[in-house]
């Protein structure tokens, strides 16, 4: 997420650690090549260029000249400009006192608009909210029975009425919510440009038509210095409430993350993270601001954990630990684990001074992940308590069950064995102390 | 309308934003110092030329103007208008479809519009009375097929599918083997749409490409990268791994009639030196134009007043 706009301005960072004092000139510089690490990262000129004057007014006004670490001050300074940007506090959902709730999803074509209502009616749907999928896309081909096989893959209704009239088809959804006593409705209408005037037209009479408790804009954060334009246009037809950032996932430069909330004064919600259903996250300006200065987002980290973990588990686990009796049943347990809650290199990125560590381009191939759970499915139950006991043969058997090397298995054991050699010493630690995660896996 | 025309239209506003700025600096015939150099670097920075490209041309411009002795604003901009086009001038620009059956590789991330190119594509090759087979290659997003088939049946090409879900390559297989006995001139291959830093999906791309080369005894005649147009620097980063990935030989350039930009194409041939070879300026079928460096740049730059 970010990654280029982070390592850009670590490396402007970087320079400034060791410097004592700073002079107004240095600062200047330093501002400069902050703005061109914005524009790189596809930031709206006018945003960029106001940031770096807000945070020059305050460098006036604080510490930084005459800080002896002027590194941190300025970290410091970014940082909250940076939150600020973004909108400060996290933007939740809004719901309709009087049911059903009704959110119109709109934006640009291929921004991610059907793929996300889906996205958003699962995770409503978690939340014990039921959703009614309504599908107003009458122009792309196929894209109801899009909206129709992601309603099937989550188990949620979906409502259309063919090619008709999207105005019809909305209120018409809303209506049929409101008899099968559903209490959201999601809207997923075509995408449409900016500037094609009979299209947005029909946007503003499905808004008439249904009176949407939120129009949530959906964009993609790969846009560039457009972001802009589109996003105030849409606005200025619609009144937008929100905003979806999709495709966050990847190197986004996410210039559209800092700029959107600045030109729209609608809030960033939600970030689409990846292909599964599942991969949306609620957005946090603190939180990104802090990854995006490469200092780690511990919070989401612990709340990716809990999500999966109950406390028991966890009790469980650390007993294990203690006692080293942790097996390669349990590792596989914890493996699977882990494995809902993300990609492995997005999580190993949320942990502080970790994404700094990590060589440039680490990318954990998710396959080696799934090489490392047919090994372990390959073995008999003694093997997996005992692993000291496979000997060659067993070796051979192992990796012909389950597709790989006897190489691969020889370092999945290797790599076991110095893991729990590791967790031995940890086992006199503090009680109920989190354990390490498997992280050499997946080499 | 001429494709000229069309194109014209499609950027009436980057004209409007971009060549409109421009056209006021000449005008003005302003003095050549640092602030005319700073605006133009705003200019190309707000039209996504990216920095590293908006500093070469920048720079570039510097030491012509001082070695011609440049005195005012409009000279500049002439100079500019003539280097854009150089920029963009690369050889080979056409397709090449000489080997029966040729098969065109179509790749790009999400949303890009990489099935609706393929439909537009197919629509014209086909008014080149070619035979032509689309290969729904993407059987990872739901009703993508479904969306292919559509465009297919209004090209009037013949439409090769495979199971949601299943092997990618394994369809481009069956599309080939049955190109091949149906005597089809061109394949066009339709692939899921992926971010470029997600490893395994571009080792799948890599695969797709072997069995095209086992198949029909060569790599695809054309790999096509489909960059929406506005997409902003990433489309640089996009274009690079996917070029290591599977080697390409153009770029589609999507939704410019949308953007008031257009900017970020100069940065990708610049920075890549892939031609660019067809660009998306509508919704409608017959609206891909081959890529003519001359008609964009005058169709950038050519005001009303012009």
């Amino acid at each position: 997420m970010l990654e280029a706009l982070s390592e850009r301005l670590g490396a402007i960072f970087d320079r400034l650690a060791n410097r004592g004092r700073l002079s107004e000139s240095d600062v200047a510089e330093v501002l400069r090549e902050v703005r061109i690490a914005l524009l790189e990262a596809d930031v709206a000129l006018p945003v960029a260029k106001e940031f770096v004057a807000a945070i020059k007014e305050k460098a006036v006004g604080s510490d930084v000249l005459t800080s002896l670490s002027p590194a941190q001050s300025v970290i410091k300074l970014v940082y909250d400009e940076l939150v600020e940007l973004m909108g400060g506090a996290a933007a939740r959902l809004t719901y309709s006192d009087t049911p059903p709730t009704v959110y119109v999803l709109v934006g640009l074509q291929g921004s991610g608009k059907t793929t996300h209502a889906g996205k958003l009616a699962l995770r409503l749907k978690e939340q014990g909210r039921r959703t009614l999928l309504v599908a107003a896309d009458v122009y792309r081909p196929a894209a109801i029975d899009q909206l129709k096989t992601l309603g099937k893959q989550i188990d949620l209704p979906v409502f259309d009425e063919g090619q008709g009239d999207p105005v019809k088809i909305a209120r018409d959804g809303v209506a049929e919510a409101r008899r099968l006593g559903i209490p959201t409705v999601i809207v997923d209408t075509a995408g449409r440009l900016q500037i094609d005037e009979r299209l947005m037209a029909e946007l503003e009479a499905i808004k008439a038509a249904v009176k949407p408790t939120e129009i949530l804009f959906v964009a993609d954060a790969m846009t560039g210095q457009e972001a802009v334009n589109v996003a105030k246009t849409f606005n200025d037809r619609l009144g937008i409430t929100g905003v979806i950032l999709t495709k966050m996932d990847g190197d986004a430069r996410g210039g559209a993350a800092l700029s959107i909330h600045r030109m729209t004064g609608a809030p960033i919600k939600f970030v689409g993270v990846g292909e599964k259903v599942t991969a949306l996250e609620q957005f946090y300006p603190d939180r990104l601001a802090s990854r995006i200065l490469g200092m780690g987002d511990v919070l989401t980290l612990i709340e990716k954990t809990q999500s999966v973990y109950s406390e028991q588990q966890a009790e469980d686990l650390a007993q294990k630990l203690r006692k080293s009796q942790f097996t390669l049943d349990d590792f596989l347990a914890q493996l699977r684990q882990v494995r809902k809650m993300g990609s492995m290199t997005e999580i190993m990125k949320m942990i502080p001074g970790l994404s700094k560590a990590l060589p440039k381009d680490i990318n954990i191939d998710e396959k080696d992940v799934s090489k490392v759970e047919a090994i372990i499915c390959s073995m008999t139950r003694r093997e997996r308590d005992r692993p000291e006991i496979l000997n060659g043969s067993r070796r051979k058997r192992i990796a012909v069950g389950s597709g790989t090397q006897v190489s691969d298995v020889n370092r999945l054991v290797k790599q076991f064995e110095s893991s729990r050699q590791m967790m031995k010493q940890f086992g006199g630690m503090k009680k109920g102390r989190f354990p390490k995660l498997p992280l050499g896996i997946g080499r | 309308m001429s494709w000229f025309g069309k194109i014209k239209t499609a950027l009436a506003r980057t004209r409007e934003a971009f060549g409109g700025e421009l056209e006021t600096m000449a005008l003005a015939r302003r003095p050549v110092d640092d602030e005319l150099w700073d605006d133009l670097d705003e200019i190309l920075l707000k039209a996504d030329f990216g920095v590293p490209t908006t500093a070469k041309i920048v720079d570039a411009l510097k030491a012509v103007a001082k070695q011609d002795r440049y005195e005012t604003s409009d000279q500049v901009v002439a100079r500019f208008r003539r280097d854009v086009q150089n920029f963009l001038t690369l050889p080979a620009m056409g397709l090449d479809l000489e080997r029966k059956p040729a098969v065109v590789l179509v790749v790009g991330v999400n949303g890009s519009g990489k099935t609706t190119t393929i439909g537009k594509l197919a629509a014209l090759l086909r008014t080149q009375r070619k035979r032509v087979m689309v290969v729904a290659a993407d059987t990872f997003r739901a009703a993508a097929a479904e969306q292919l088939e559509i465009w297919a049946k209004r090209a009037g090409a013949e439409f090769i599918r495979g199971a949601e879900g299943s092997d990618p390559s394994s369809v481009v297989f069956d599309g080939i083997t049955a190109a091949k006995a149906r005597g089809v001139d061109v394949v066009l291959v339709d692939t899921a749409g992926r971010l470029q830093t997600k490893t395994n999906l571009m080792e799948e791309l890599k695969k797709m490409r072997r069995i095209i080369e086992r198949e029909t005894g060569a790599p695809p005649s054309e790999t096509l990268l489909v960059v929406d147009g506005t997409t902003g620097q990433n489309a640089l980063s996009q274009a690079k791994l996917f070029n290591e990935a599977t080697q390409l030989t153009g770029v589609v350039v999507t939704k410019l009639d949308s953007s008031s930009k257009g900017g970020v194409l100069v940065g990708i041939v610049d920075q890549l030196v892939v031609p660019v070879k067809y660009i998306g300026i509508g919704e409608s079928q017959d609206a891909l134009a081959p890529f003519d460096p001359a008609d964009f740049t005058k169709a950038l730059f050519e005001t009303a007043a012009a």
